[in-house]
C-alpha cells in the first residue's frame, strides 16, 4: 500500500489507496462516505442484497485505522445509510465498530444527508462542519471554500487504456479541495465528469484513481461549458 | 376426416384454397384432445393451422369466456395475428371474439377483458406472467382449451422461454386436460423442443406434424467490384451490386448482422440511389412507431427495399418479397435460412437469396453457408435447462396468485418441460431466496417476503410485496438506454447510455439513416439535430454480432482442408488460398496449424480454430496465461471468429504446448469468476430475481451515485457466500454457451496430436486478415492512426507490396472500433482519389516468382 502525499491549504495529507486521508500533524484519519447498513435498507424494501456489507466495510476501516494508529478518526457524513441504520446493525459488526472506535481518542461524525442525526450509542461528536487549522470538513463541497475535505459525491473515472476504459473511485483534487470516495462496500459512484462533480473543479485538477496497492494519478481537465439547456 | 365443415370448407374453396395437410393434421390432434408441435417453413398457413381447431370447437360449440390463448415473442406479431385472424371470423360469422393483451394494453381494456374476456385472448409472455400472478387467474383460465405458441423454436431455451415454460406448467394446473399447440420453423432438434412443450416434459406426449418443405432456394454470391476486401465486416463496398439488385427486382430485404451495419449500408445505398427508390431501415434500435410504419409500408407494398437486422427474423409474412440479399456473413445456418424464408412466403416457388460477403474469409463462409442450406443442415443447440432465477420470479408470482405447498409447486414446476430436471435441493433453495435472500448469515428474517402458515402453506406476505413483484415480471434485461429525440421533433430510438456519454455536443453520428448532431441531453433524452460536420460515428450496440456456429466452422474448415473443393470459390480467393500453400500451408480439417513469425519487434502467434469469436477470446485470455508462465512476456491478443492471435516479447517455442488440455481446468475458474461476461450474466440473473430493480421506462433514477451496483454486490456475495443460489445460477448460466467453454474443451480434445507448427519469417496470407480485425485487445483507445500504420505494414508484408493499398485500408479503417469494442467510427473516403479499382492479386504464379 503507497499512498501519495498531497498539500492542501498548507497541510501535508497522504491518500490511501484505500480510500482514506491521513493527517499525519494532526494524527487524523478521515474517511467518507461508509453507507452502513444499506444491504438492510434495501432489505426492508424487499430487495435481499447480501447482508455482508457492514461486515466487508468495517473489517477495511479497522484494517485502515490499525496501519495509522490515529488519535483522531473523521467520518464526513453518511456513515449510515439511513437514520435507522444503526439500529438494525447485527450485534457481532456493533461490537466491531465499537472496537474500532474505542481505538481512537476522539471520534468525529460529520453529518450527511443520509444521517442527519447524530447515531445513537455510538461514542464521538456529531457536527455539521469540523474546522480545524487551514482546513474544512464537511459532508458536501461548497463551491466557494477553501483547504476542505468533503465527501458526498462518491467521485469515481474512467481511465482508457489499451483494452478499454476502466473505471475506479477516485479522489477528486484541486488546490482547495480533496473529495473523498466512499469507502462502503455498497457505494456506487458518480463520474467525475458529471456537472454536479466536475462544476466544483472549474479549472481542472487531479484525480486519484485507487488500486489495490497504490493510486493511479491523472489530470483531470476543466469542465466543458455546460450542454445548453434545452426546451 | 379431411373434410372441414361449413361455413369453413366454403371459405376455403371461395379462396381457391385447400387446407394443407398439416392444417388438417393438427384438427385430428385437437380431436383426440392431444398437444401438437407443428414444424413447418414459413408460408405454410402454420398460424391458421394453430387456430382453426379453436376456431371449429368454437363454430361447433359456442360459449363464452376464454377458449384459446396465443402466445408469441413479438408484441407486433401479437397484434397482426390478431387482424388478420379477425378476417376470415368475420368473413365466416363466426360468433368469436378475439382480443390481444400486452404491455400497452390500456387499463380500461385490461379491466373490461377481465369482466367479459375473449374467446381468443393474443400475448406474450410476460403479460401472461403478469395475468397469472393475479388472484382472479384461476377464474380467468377455468375454461382454456388451448395454448397457441408461436415460433416455439425462437423462445425455447431462452428466458421468456423458460417463463412460458412456467407459466403453462401453472395453465396445466388451472384447466386440466389443456392442449398445447407449438408453432415452429425448422429445427436442428426436433425432439428437445416436443419435450420442451410437452405438458409432462416427455416428447413422446406431443404429436409431431411436420409440414411440407417448400421448393429449395435459389442462392447465388455477390462480391463487390474491384477488389475483394481483406478485413472489414461492413460490406460497403458492395452497395452498389445491393442497389442494383434492388432496381432489379420488386421488393427485396436486406439483411444485415449488426445495427450499426443496417446504418452504414442503409447511409452507403442512400448515397448513389439517383432514382430515390423507396428504401427503409429498419432495426431493433429505432423508435417502435418507426419500425410498424416501415413494415406498414412494406405490407402495403409501398417499399422497394428495407435494411434490417434480426428485428425482421420473426414476424407475419407479407407474402410478396422477391428477394433477400444477406450481407456479410450469416454466421449460422439456421438463421440463414429463417431469413431467406422471409424472402418469399409462396411455397411452391423458390425463395430468392443473394449472399454478400465483406472479405474473403466470408466468402468462404458463405460458400460454406449454402452447402449447408442444400444440404439440410441446421444448426443451433437444444434447449438449455431452465434458469433459476426466472424460477425465482415464478415463485413468487405464483404466491401472489394464492398460497401454495412447496411439494404441490415442485411437482408443476418440474412437469414444465424446461425445468424436467430441476433438483429439489435447487428448488428449495430458489425458495429460500425468494423469501428472505437465503443467506446464510440469516439477518433478514424480519423482513420475509413470504411467510408459511399452520397448514404448510406459503403466502405471501402483503400487498406491497405482491405489488412489487408484479412490477418486476418479465426476463428482459436491457442494456440502459436512452432516447434520441430531435430537437422539436419526434423521437428516432434510443441508444445504449454509454454510447451518449461519449458524445461532445457538437459531434456528430449517424443513427436512424440520417446524419445528427449532438446537443445535449435533456434529463431523460438525448437531443440531437439534423446535420452535422466531421466523420460521422456509428452508435454499436454490445453483444451484437454471433459468433460462427459450430457446423459453419466445420464446413469452413472442410472447405479450406479440400484443395478439390476450391473450385465453388472465386478467382482472388482461390489465388489467396494458393498464395497460403505456397507460404505456409492450410489449416487441416481435424487438427490446427499454428503459425508463429516475428514481426515490428514482437513474435505473433496465430492459432487456426474456428470455433467463434466468443470461444477464441476465452481462450486468448487461458493461452497468454500460459504464455505468461512460460516466459514469452505476451503482450496481448484478439479473437475472430476463425482464428486466435496473440503477440508477445519473445518467441514461443513449441507453441502446441500452450493449447494442451490442462489449461481449462488450471485457469479458467478464477479467470471466469473475475471477467465482465460473468459480471454481466449476474447482474441479469440479480435483475430478474429481483435482488436489484429493473430499469422502468420513464422513471427517473433517484441519484445516480445511490442506485445498487450489481458488480458490488456480485463481489461481496462470492467473498462471503461462493455458493449461494444465485452465484450457483450464474455459473450455471455461464457454463451454457455465454462464455462457449464447451466449445473450447471440444477444440482441444480434437486437435491434441494434430497440431501442426510453421515458424514463418513473415505473416501468412491466410493471417492478414485476423491481423488487420477490429478488437478490443488490439486498439488502443484514440490511436487509430498507429492501427492503420500497422495494418497497412501487415498488408505489404503479405503481398511483396504487389498492390496499392489504398483499397485495403480503405477496407480496414471502415470498421475500426474507438473504445473498448464499441465504437465503430467509418472514416471518409475520397473516392475520386482511389485508383482504378483492380484485382488484389493478379495471378499467384506472378507473386511466387
Amino acid at each position: 500500500m503507497t499512498p501519495a502525499p498531497l498539500h492542501l491549504a498548507g497541510e501535508r495529507l497522504m491518500l490511501d489507496p484505500a480510500g482514506v486521508v491521513s493527517w499525519p500533524a494532526r494524527r487524523t484519519l478521515i474517511v467518507s462516505d461508509l453507507h452502513l447498513e444499506k444491504g438492510s435498507h434495501f432489505a426492508v424494501r424487499g430487495r435481499f442484497v447480501p447482508p455482508y456489507d457492514t461486515r466487508e466495510t468495517l473489517s477495511k476501516l479497522a484494517l485502515a485505522v490499525r496501519r495509522y494508529g490515529p488519535a483522531r478518526l473523521v467520518l464526513l457524513g453518511d456513515s449510515f445509510h439511513d437514520p435507522m441504520g444503526c439500529d438494525r446493525m447485527a450485534p457481532a459488526d456493533c461490537a466491531t465498530l465499537q472496537r474500532i472506535l474505542a481505538s481512537v481518542e476522539e471520534v468525529v461524525w460529520v453529518l450527511g444527508n443520509h444521517d442527519p442525526v447524530a447515531p445513537r450509542g455510538l461514542p464521538g461528536t456529531a457536527v455539521e462542519t469540523l474546522e480545524d487549522g487551514p482546513l474544512t470538513f464537511r459532508h458536501e463541497a461548497d463551491p466557494r471554500a477553501q483547504g476542505e475535505m468533503s465527501g458526498h459525491f462518491h467521485p469515481k473515472a474512467t481511465l482508457m487504456t489499451r483494452a478499454g476504459g476502466i473505471s475506479r473511485p477516485c479522489f477528486a483534487t484541486d488546490a482547495r479541495r480533496v473529495i473523498l470516495p466512499a469507502f462502503g462496500a455498497y457505494t456506487g459512484g458518480l463520474d467525475v465528469r458529471d456537472p454536479a462533480l466536475g462544476g466544483l473543479f472549474p479549472r481542472g485538477g487531479r484525480v486519484f484513481l485507487l488500486g489495490p496497492d497504490r493510486l493511479f494519478s491523472v489530470p483531470m481537465a476543466p469542465m466543458r461549458r455546460r450542454p445548453e439547456p434545452v426546451a | 376426416m379431411g373434410t372441414l365443415p361449413e361455413p369453413f370448407a366454403g371459405w376455403f374453396a371461395a379462396r381457391g384454397w385447400t387446407p394443407r395437410p398439416h392444417q388438417l393434421a393438427l384438427w385430428k390432434a385437437a380431436r383426440a384432445g392431444e398437444s401438437a408441435l407443428l414444424i413447418a417453413p414459413t408460408g405454410g398457413g402454420k398460424t391458421l393451422a394453430g387456430f382453426l381447431p379453436s376456431l371449429l370447437e368454437l363454430h361447433e360449440a359456442p360459449r363464452e369466456g376464454l377458449h384459446t390463448l396465443y402466445v408469441s415473442p413479438l408484441k407486433a406479431l401479437a397484434v397482426d395475428i390478431a387482424r388478420n385472424l379477425m378476417d376470415p371470423v368475420s368473413e365466416m360469422g363466426l360468433p368469436i371474439r378475439i382480443e390481444t393483451r400486452t404491455g400497452d394494453t390500456p387499463q380500461n381494456r385490461r379491466a373490461r377483458q377481465r369482466e367479459t374476456p375473449p374467446h381468443i385472448l393474443l400475448t406474450t409472455p410476460e403479460s401472461l406472467a403478469v395475468l397469472l400472478a393475479n388472484p382472479e387467474a384461476p377464474e380467468l383460465f377455468a375454461g382454456l382449451r388451448s395454448v397457441v405458441v408461436d415460433e416455439a423454436h425462437a423462445m425455447a431455451g431462452t428466458k421468456r422461454g423458460d417463463q412460458l415454460s412456467l407459466c403453462m406448467a401453472r395453465l396445466d394446473v388451472l384447466a386440466p386436460g389443456l392442449r398445447r399447440v407449438g408453432l415452429s420453423a425448422t429445427v436442428a432438434h426436433p425432439e428437445a423442443l416436443r419435450a420442451w412443450l410437452s405438458p409432462t416434459a416427455r416428447a413422446e406426449d406431443v404429436r409431431l406434424v411436420v409440414g411440407r418443405g417448400g421448393a429449395e432456394p435459389d442462392m447465388s454470391l455477390m462480391l463487390p467490384e474491384g477488389h475483394l476486401p481483406w478485413g472489414g465486416h461492413m460490406g460497403i463496398a458492395s452497395a452498389p451490386g445491393v442497389l442494383a439488385r434492388i432496381r432489379e427486382a420488386g421488393v427485396t430485404i436486406v439483411f444485415v448482422n449488426t445495427r450499426a451495419q443496417a446504418e452504414l449500408i442503409f447511409a452507403a445505398l442512400w448515397k448513389i440511389n439517383d432514382e430515390n427508390l423507396p428504401i427503409a431501415l429498419h432495426h431493433g434500435s429505432l423508435e417502435i412507431s418507426q419500425r410498424r410504419k416501415v413494415e406498414a409500408a412494406m405490407a402495403a407494398g409501398k417499399l422497394r427495399a428495407v435494411v434490417a437486422t434480426a428485428s425482421l427474423d420473426l414476424g407475419i409474412d407479407w407474402g410478396a418479397v422477391d428477394q433477400m440479399i444477406h450481407v456479410g456473413a450469416p454466421k449460422g445456418v439456421s438463421r440463414l435460412l429463417q431469413r431467406i424464408g422471409r424472402a418469399n412466403h409462396r411455397m411452391d416457388e423458390p425463395s430468392k437469396a443473394v449472399l454478400v460477403p465483406a472479405n474473403r474469409f466470408e466468402v468462404i463462409e458463405c460458400v460454406a453457408a449454402t452447402e449447408a442450406v442444400r444440404a439440410h443442415e441446421l444448426d443451433g443447440d437444444p434447449p438449455r435447462p431452465g434458469g433459476l432465477d426466472v424460477l425465482a420470479q415464478h415463485i413468487l408470482a405464483m404466491a401472489c396468485q394464492a398460497p401454495f405447498h412447496p411439494d404441490d409447486l415442485y411437482a408443476e414446476v418440474s412437469r414444465a418441460g424446461a425445468y424436467s430436471t430441476l433438483s429439489r435441493r435447487d428448488f428449495d433453495d430458489v425458495l429460500r431466496f425468494v423469501e428472505d435472500g437465503g443467506y446464510a448469515l440469516r439477518a433478514y428474517e424480519r423482513f420475509r417476503r413470504l411467510f408459511t402458515d399452520s397448514e404448510g402453506l406459503v403466502h405471501v406476505r402483503d400487498l406491497r410485496v405482491a405489488r412489487q413483484a408484479r412490477m418486476n415480471l418479465g426476463t428482459i434485461v436491457d442494456t440502459p438506454m436512452i432516447k434520441v429525440r430531435l430537437r422539436g421533433g419526434p423521437v428516432l430510438g434510443e441508444v445504449e447510455e454509454w454510447f451518449a456519454s461519449t458524445l461532445e455536443p457538437g459531434n456528430s453520428f449517424i443513427f436512424a439513416g440520417q446524419t445528427l448532431r449532438y446537443e445535449g441531453i435533456d434529463a431523460l433524452t438525448m437531443v440531437v439535430s439534423r446535420g452535422g460536420e466531421g466523420d460521422p460515428r456509428v452508435p454499436a450496440y454490445a453483444g451484437a454480432r454471433l459468433p460462427l456456429s459450430t457446423n459453419l466452422s466445420f464446413r469452413v474448415r472442410s472447405i479450406l482442408a479440400e484443395p478439390r473443393r476450391w473450385r465453388a470459390l472465386p478467382d482472388p480467393v482461390r489465388d489467396w488460398l494458393r498464395l497460403q500453400q505456397r507460404r505456409s500451408e492450410m489449416p487441416q480439417r481435424d487438427g490446427m496449424l499454428i503459425e508463429v513469425f516475428p514481426k515490428g519487434g514482437r513474435w505473433f502467434m496465430v492459432a487456426y480454430c474456428f470455433e467463434g469469436r466468443l470461444a477464441h477470446q476465452t481462450l486468448g485470455m487461458l493461452v497468454t496465461k500460459r504464455m505468461e508462465r512460460l516466459g514469452f512476456a505476451p503482450m496481448g491478443y484478439l479473437g475472430t471468429d476463425y482464428v486466435l492471435a496473440t503477440w508477445s516479447a519473445f518467441e514461443p517455442t513449441d507453441p502446441e504446448r500452450l493449447f494442451e488440455e490442462d489449461i481449462l481446468g488450471e485457469e479458467l475458474e478464477e479467470w471466469i469468476a473475475e471477467s465482465s461476461m460473468l459480471r454481466r450474466t449476474f447482474r441479469n440473473i440479480a435483475t430478474i430475481a429481483g435482488l436489484i430493480e429493473k430499469n422502468h421506462p420513464g422513471q427517473e433514477k433517484s441519484g445516480r451515485q445511490m442506485t445498487m451496483n450489481s458488480d458490488l454486490i456480485y463481489d461481496v456475495l462470492r467473498k462471503h457466500e461462493p455458493d449461494h443460489i444465485l452465484l450457483r445460477a450464474t455459473r450455471a448460466e455461464a457454463a451454457h454457451g455465454l462464455t462457449d467453454v464447451s466449445r473450447i474443451a471440444t477444440l482441444l480434445a480434437r486437435v491434441q496430436g494434430a497440431v501442426r507448427v510453421r515458424r514463418l519469417d513473415r505473416v501468412s496470407p491466410l493471417a492478414v486478415p485476423a491481423l488487420i480485425e477490429e478488437g478490443r485487445e488490439w486498439v488502443a483507445g484514440g490511436a487509430e492512426d498507429a492501427l492503420l500504420a500497422e495494418a497497412a505494414a501487415l498488408v505489404e508484408q503479405a503481398t511483396d507490396g504487389a498492390e496499392h493499398f489504398a483499397d485495403v485500408l480503405a477496407e480496414v479503417t471502415e470498421g475500426v472500433r474507438v473504445r473498448s469494442g464499441v465504437v465503430d467510427r467509418p472514416r471518409r473516403q475520397d473516392r475520386k482519389r482511389r485508383p482504378p479499382p483492380r484485382r488484389f492479386i493478379r495471378s499467384a504464379k506472378g507473386l511466387a516468382s
